[in-house]
């Protein structure tokens, strides 16, 4: 289990409790569990508390979260007949992003996202979810292989944002994002997103620009990191907290705004206490945000796409 | 004059510059060290007349240089709500607005015009870096649709000036969706057939570059203007090691395939003209001065009040 800093009171409690019941397993007959569950339930007191008033930048900790279910987990669990496709036909494949075919409620559609990783060694395969020119590339190929026939296209957004690399600009990161938020407004297909993670500026609206937006209750979405815009605007990295609390990006504000349709509620203690319902919980949001879009003529649902974002933030967070 | 008025009122502006009497006479070319007296960096588009090096110049200025005896109309931008987070870092964003407006005289970063260039009409949007480094916020986003939404309506190609140093933080979340929001402007112009040539200044970064400012039919920039999404001190952080020479400049990213010609500003209205009226199918330009078009040869009203310049007349394409 890894804890977050504001954790630390609920590590000691929880840390108790297993502590006796070690003690317990070692000495046969020594009875804790009273005492154990009497600290169960004084930890679970405590995760609701925490969850309930997490600030904006506790709920960024939490949205990066190690332990936080991922693009891949997501696409295990809720996908069938799952068959990836690789490369941008031009450079290489980008492993910080994941897509292809496969098949929700049995019915056919591409799914695309950013993975993080979960080890050292997947991190750095999958570039800490950063995507570097070819990632938007091949997206942009299987959002036309959508299109062309008719499926409907789902993308997990899990992003710090695009990968800063000498490479990556050398071989258009500019280009390859703009023409991948193009491409989304293009599409005659439904387009539906899910913000599982980390929103992160342009990597994530070059996926994101879709008819319905989800995020689930502690994940994040903003055009800067909070350490990024202190380091600007209060000439102090470590100002994150004011920071995140300013951009307003948490589900809760970016509903406020319009910029998030539906809010996925996590399960307590958040996604990583346990991504299986995590999980459900965004199955349960993507299924119905498809049969909303379903049957819909192609040009209406590219059209009513293109105006909802020619509309938005007219209100601010009156919206 | 306060910004209210240039601003909401479209005008034909004058043959006289805004401001008078700059604050200083001298500028010091922050590339060769010479000091340049303001009338002649004026006369040369801000460009260093003993290097070269291209220094900012505002939409006003250029427009100025760029249409036909320097006459163009405002495009009207739809304001945007101020303030839409209410957002507070060690100063109140209305408060970074206010001042910005004070010293550059503009309401907003992007100036959006229609006229004439070798009497070829076109629509322009130019980014102002000189407010707010020119960043993308509500303003820039509804200016680029205003801007698309003209040249539409007119049946014009649209020439778009870029300049930015990234997204207008204080608008957070809503500045990220001008990237989109901008994205939809220039689809539109594309399925009006209708040409849209960028021309990308110095700095031209983040969010602007990931959006419009990469979408164009033709893509000029200056030359030695920083484009770039991630800017190079990030990736020198990022990366831990020094980047070549000229790294994200326009002649590299001219070489790595990411630009159709780098084009000095003083060579770019005439470049402009072959372009939009090559794509437009009209014969070539009459390579000569010529005079302001039509009936404001003999007027010169200052007023707000005056005439509105001919409309495009047989050239529409
Ligand atoms: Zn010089």
């Amino acid at each position: 289990m890894n804890y977050l800093d504001f954790e630390k009171p609920l590590a000691e409690i929880e840390g108790k409790a297993e502590e006796l019941r070690a003690m317990a397993r070692a000495n046969p007959g020594m009875d804790v569990e009273k005492e154990a569950l009497a600290l169960d339930k004084k930890a679970s007191d405590m995760l609701v508390s925490l969850y309930s008033g997490l600030t904006a930048w506790q709920k960024c900790q939490v949205a990066r979260h190690p332990d936080r279910p991922h693009c891949k987990d997501y696409i295990e669990a809720l996908f069938t007949e799952y068959t990836p496709l690789s490369g941008d036909r031009n450079f290489a494949d980008d492993l910080s992003v994941m897509g292809g075919l496969a098949r929700f409620d049995d019915r056919p559609v591409v799914v695309i996202g950013h993975e993080k990783g979960h080890d050292t060694k997947s991190r750095i395969e999958r570039n800490f979810g950063m995507a570097r020119p070819e990632g938007y590339r091949k997206a942009i190929r299987l959002m036309d292989l959508a299109d062309r026939f008719g499926l409907p296209v789902i993308t997990l957004i899990d992003t710090p944002g695009a990968y800063p690399g000498k490479g990556a600009e050398e071989r258009g990161q500019s280009e390859a994002i703009a023409r991948s938020t193009e491409k989304c407004l293009s599409l005659t297909v439904p387009l539906i997103s899910v913000i599982i993670g980390e929103g992160g500026s342009g990597g994530a609206v070059a996926f994101a620009t879709a008819n319905r937006v989800a995020m689930l209750e502690h994940s994040i979405y903003s055009v800067i990191s909070p350490e990024g815009c202190a380091s600007i605007l209060w000439k102090d990295a470590e100002k994150m907290r004011e920071a995140a609390e300013a951009l307003r990006l948490t589900a809760q504000h970016l509903r406020d705004l319009g910029i998030c349709d539906v809010i996925v509620k996590e399960p307590l203690g958040g996604a990583h206490r346990n991504p299986e319902a995590a999980i459900a919980g965004v199955g349960k949001v993507v299924g119905r945000m498809l049969s909303d879009l379903a049957g819909k003529d192609g040009k209406a649902i590219r059209d009513s796409r293109r105006k909802k974002f020619l509309g938005m933030g007219a209100k601010g967070l009156a919206a | 004059m306060n910004w209210i008025s240039n601003y909401v009122r479209p005008r034909i502006n004058s043959i006289f510059s805004r401001r008078e009497v700059p604050e200083n006479l001298w500028t010091k070319c922050d590339n060769c060290g010479t000091m340049l007296f303001h009338r002649e960096l004026a006369d040369n588009l801000n460009v260093c007349t003993n290097c070269g090096h291209h220094m900012p110049i505002t939409p006003r200025a250029r427009f100025h240089a760029l249409f036909d005896g320097g006459i163009f109309t405002e495009v009207e931008v739809p304001e945007p709500i101020a303030d839409p987070l209410q957002f507070r870092d060690q100063k109140k964003y209305t408060d970074r607005l206010r001042d910005a407006r004070k010293t550059t005289g503009e309401a907003e970063a992007m100036l959006v015009a229609e006229g004439e260039i070798g009497r070829t009409p076109i629509v322009a949007a130019a980014q102002d870096f000189t407010f707010m480094a020119g960043s993308m916020g509500m303003h820039v986003g509804n200016a680029v649709i205003a801007a698309s939404e003209r040249a539409i309506k007119l049946g014009r190609p649209l020439v778009l000036f870029s300049a930015a140093g990234g997204a207008r933080m204080q608008e957070g979340i809503l500045s990220l969706m001008q990237m989109p929001r901008t994205t939809v402007a220039v689809q539109m112009l594309k399925e009006a057939r209708l040409p849209y040539i960028v021309v990308l200044t110095h700095p031209t970064t983040g969010g602007v570059t990931a959006s419009y400012a990469m979408l164009g039919d033709v893509q000029i920039a200056e030359p030695n203007a920083l484009i770039c999404f991630a800017g190079p001190r990030v990736i020198e952080q990022t990366i831990r090691e020094k980047l070549p020479e000229g790294f994200q400049r326009a002649e590299y990213l001219l070489d790595h395939g990411m630009l159709d010609r780098v084009t000095p500003r003083g060579k770019l209205r005439e470049e402009l003209i072959r372009i939009t009226r090559l794509l437009t199918g009209q014969p070539p330009a009459v390579a000569a001065e010529l005079p302001p078009p039509g009936p404001v040869e003999t007027t010169v009203d200052l007023g707000g009040a005056a005439r509105k310049p001919a409309e495009a007349t047989d050239t529409s394409p």
